[in-house]
């Protein structure tokens, strides 16, 4: 046997899950609650310019990214759980959408 | 008092049966009684071909581990008063091949324990001039709860990733290894690594939390294999990060 | 007397089998909808890189009634994930101080403290 690589895979793993355990459940609670009573508002400059700034960048990348792995990693083995194997089309789906919306929220902060 | 209790107890021989089967049972009432006393009544009174382990009948042997109502117990540490108004189903722990009735087949386990050197690895002996291996009452704390481990299997036969993949090192070894590894007198943490932090090892573990639920001694295997994937992962990146780090 | 060892295999349903593997699954699933309201998040970016007019869009479907809908249903996985997540911090990451193990309770009560001021932080940033 030898030591295995899966630190790679698990550090962001148990990152995630804490930056989602701290922040994802306010987060949902403006966007899905406070802004649809009107209590918040989201103006556009604003969230542009929170969005335009390297800090801000960095930590709506961390918000978006961790989760959307610790997530796929948790899904991933949820699956092998439930019978359905840990196998290649498992893995391409869970970490594939991960890694896609990791590209894809990098791309649109870049554009920002 | 003639009162009784219905046992269910799983029977299989080798010799004749193709599958298991339940056997019901029907056994004098006592409120000292446990479930181990109930299975000794059977053999002793009833059905002398019913098969089972026990030795101490004092949850200090770890022989005696059978399921009772689905829950991996000590037959000996499972009161009849518990599960008066029902019957109590006996079965032999899951996730091992049955040997015969309650016994199963420990090899598995065995060659796991004996993978991760379940003993103080040392790099170079002390002269016996030098004196003793002195340890701090905080040093012993640190690994104390996991040095109480019986090896009953009862976490095992809890741990659903055992029952998914019998090539997971599982609970019960990994916290042993977890114990020397924190043991201020031990140097093989990084030996017991290559199985420890192998595929096979900690990484198997989803720390569903069974294992430390149902341990009758009070360790807490999820808790060393939790620590022991941090540490493992800190390992992990010094050793990529270092140069010549990486074996 | 032969050796003819009889394995019996894990159930498809095991984790129906017991109360505590029930809730350890929902614990689990809790990461479907982490990663539905991430791809939200990531929506949110996209509009917002895309201008005004599309970012007000986004608004505008979050306050929808399906919208709300969602995002509550992802409010109470998030809560439960939360919840279960520190819950089990202590296990992870046992604090020593002095050679005495802090008590897991202290660790756990720490994350809930560091929970509400970061909440408090995020809720006083968005305008509330």
């Amino acid at each position: 046997m030898a030591k295995s690589n899966k630190p790679l895979l698990w550090l962001p793993f148990a990152s995630g899950g804490l930056v989602a355990a701290f922040i994802l459940p306010v987060l949902i609670l403006i966007t899905g609650l406070l802004v649809p009573l009107g209590v918040v508002h989201l103006p556009y400059e604003r969230m542009f310019a929170f969005a335009h700034n390297p800090l801000g960048k960095l930590v709506l990348f961390g918000v978006v990214a961790l989760p959307a792995w610790h997530a796929a990693h948790r899904l991933r083995m949820t699956a092998h759980d439930l019978g359905l194997g840990g196998g290649l089309a498992v893995r391409l789906i869970c970490y594939g959408a991960a890694w896609l919306m990791i590209a894809i929220s990098a791309a649109a902060l870049l554009v920002i | 008092m003639n009162e009784t209790i219905a046992l269910e107890v799983l029977r299989y021989n080798p010799d004749t049966d193709r599958e298991p089967h339940f056997q019901r049972y029907a056994v004098p009432y006592r409120d000292e009684w446990v479930v181990l006393d109930a299975l000794t009544h059977i053999k002793d009174q009833l059905d002398a071909t019913l098969c089972f382990r026990w030795s101490c009948h004092m949850a200090v042997c770890g022989s005696c581990g059978v399921m009772i109502n689905g829950e991996p117990k000590l037959g000996c540490h499972a009161f009849l008063r518990d599960y008066r108004n029902g019957v109590v189903r006996v079965e032999p722990l899951d996730h091992f091949p049955i040997e015969r009735d309650l016994v199963i087949v420990m090899d598995d386990f065995m060659a796991k324990l004996s993978s991760v050197e379940p003993y103080l690895l040392v790099d170079a002996a002390k002269p016996l001039g030098e004196g003793e291996h002195l340890q701090t009452p905080a040093e012993l704390n640190l690994f104390k709860q996991y040095a109480q481990c019986i090896n009953c299997l009862l976490c095992y036969a809890a741990c659903p990733q055992y029952g998914l993949n019998e090539g997971f090192v599982g609970p019960a070894a990994l916290a042993l290894a977890h114990r020397y590894n924190l043991d201020s007198r031990d140097t093989g943490k990084d030996r017991r690594a290559e199985v420890v932090a192998s595929n096979e090892g900690v990484w198997e573990c989803s720390f569903v939390g069974a294992c430390s639920a149902v341990c009758p001694k009070g360790v807490d295997p999820a808790a060393a294999i939790q620590q022991t994937k941090v540490s493992a992962s800190l390992d992990w990146f010094k050793a990529f990060l270092l140069p010549g780090g990486r074996k | 007397m032969s050796r003819r060892p009889y394995l019996r295999k894990i159930e498809r349903h095991w984790w129906l089998r017991h109360r505590r593997y029930v809730v350890y699954m929902v614990r689990e699933l809790t990461s479907l909808f982490v990663a539905l309201y991430c791809a939200l998040l990531v929506d949110g970016l996209v509009r917002l890189a895309q201008g005004q007019a599309a970012w007000e869009g986004f608004v505008a479907a979050i306050s929808s009634p399906l919208g709300v809908l969602f995002q509550l249903l992802c409010l109470v996985f998030a809560t439960f994930h939360s919840i279960t997540w520190f819950a089990v911090t202590p296990k992870a990451m046992p604090v020593m101080v002095k050679g005495e193990a802090v008590p897991p309770w202290t660790i756990v009560t720490a994350h809930y403290a560091v929970w509400a001021a970061l909440s408090l932080l995020v809720l006083v940033a968005a305008g509330v």
